[in-house]
């Protein structure tokens, strides 16, 4: 996986609001699960190599931006069912997460993201003596 | 659009891509992905060709080659079968669930025969390509013209 979870700079916010480069942009489709101690997050990502890949986590906000290169340049296409272009979303992210255990893998055009949650919101069972 | 013909979705695309357009233009690009324009059909698929090759893309994440049965009858129906497995999870809650899995089956047209035995398939980075070698009598024949 070579794709990083970097912080975000705050002279970038900027220039991540617009882009520069024309064309569609698409919202990945995602499945999102929550276990006891994290959560998990899916999304297809068809046609984003690892390295095209950005994920970022600050302020309890995650954006990620797959940047698809065009493959139909210059042939002759017959039908299109679907575009093709960069995919793009934004979450803010209700729970309180552990930014630097986050892990993200990349197969077969699924990102799978795993967002640990910080010791204090795991649940706990706080254990009653008896007296 | 189980073995429809592709000239008969021809107008319907161009309907379906205006339309697609409009909401665009009022929604703006970042509205949610459409698959094959608002059809069921699953994959959405991508057709083009050159002098030599058709090429048939569909956009599959999740889905590894063996997963897939792809086969052509008639020299020119292609279909392509598969399954998408559900995520692994044990107990907890699903916030969202856009992504879908189970068995999908696609049939369609292709506008002129292929050498089936020839046909080659790619699958990377959940994108699959399929090429099909046109046929030899159906391969486009450049005729010169003799300037008199």
């Amino acid at each position: 996986m070579s794709s990083e979870i970097t912080k975000r700079k705050k002279e970038d916010e900027a220039a991540t609001v617009e882009r520069t480069r024309g064309g569609t942009t698409y919202n990945p489709r995602i499945d999102i699960w929550e276990g006891k101690s994290e959560l998990v997050l899916h999304a297809d990502l068809p046609g984003v190599a690892p390295d095209d890949l950005n994920v970022h986590f600050e302020d309890k906000e995650l954006t990620i931006h797959g940047k698809v290169s065009p493959r139909h340049e210059g042939v002759h296409c017959l039908y299109a069912e679907y575009g093709i272009g960069d995919f793009h979303r934004t979450f803010r992210v209700g729970e309180s997460i552990d930014a630097a255990k986050i892990s993200a893998e990349l197969q077969n055009g699924v990102l799978t993201l795993h967002l640990p949650k910080t010791e204090e919101v795991k649940p706990r069972k706080i254990e009653i003596k008896a007296s | 659009m189980y073995g429809r013909q592709w000239h008969l979705l021809g107008d319907m695309w161009t309907e379906m891509n205006r339309l697609q357009n409009e909401m665009e233009k009022l929604y703006g690009p970042w509205g949610a992905r459409q698959q094959g324009n608002g059809s069921r059909a699953y994959p959405a698929l991508n057709l083009w060709e050159d002098d030599d090759n058709l090429y048939v893309e569909a956009e599959l994440p999740g889905i590894e080659l063996d997963d897939l049965d792809i086969v052509v009858t008639d020299s020119n129906h292609l279909s392509i079968k598969g399954e998408r497995k559900e995520p692994a999870a044990e107990g907890g809650t699903w916030h969202r669930q856009e992504r879908g899995f189970g068995t999908f089956a696609r049939s369609v047209e292709l506008p002129h025969g292929v050498d089936s035995e020839k046909i080659a398939a790619k699958l990377a980075q959940g994108v699959l390509t399929i090429t099909l070698p046109r046929r030899e009598e159906a391969k486009t024949r450049k005729i010169k013209v003799k300037v008199g």
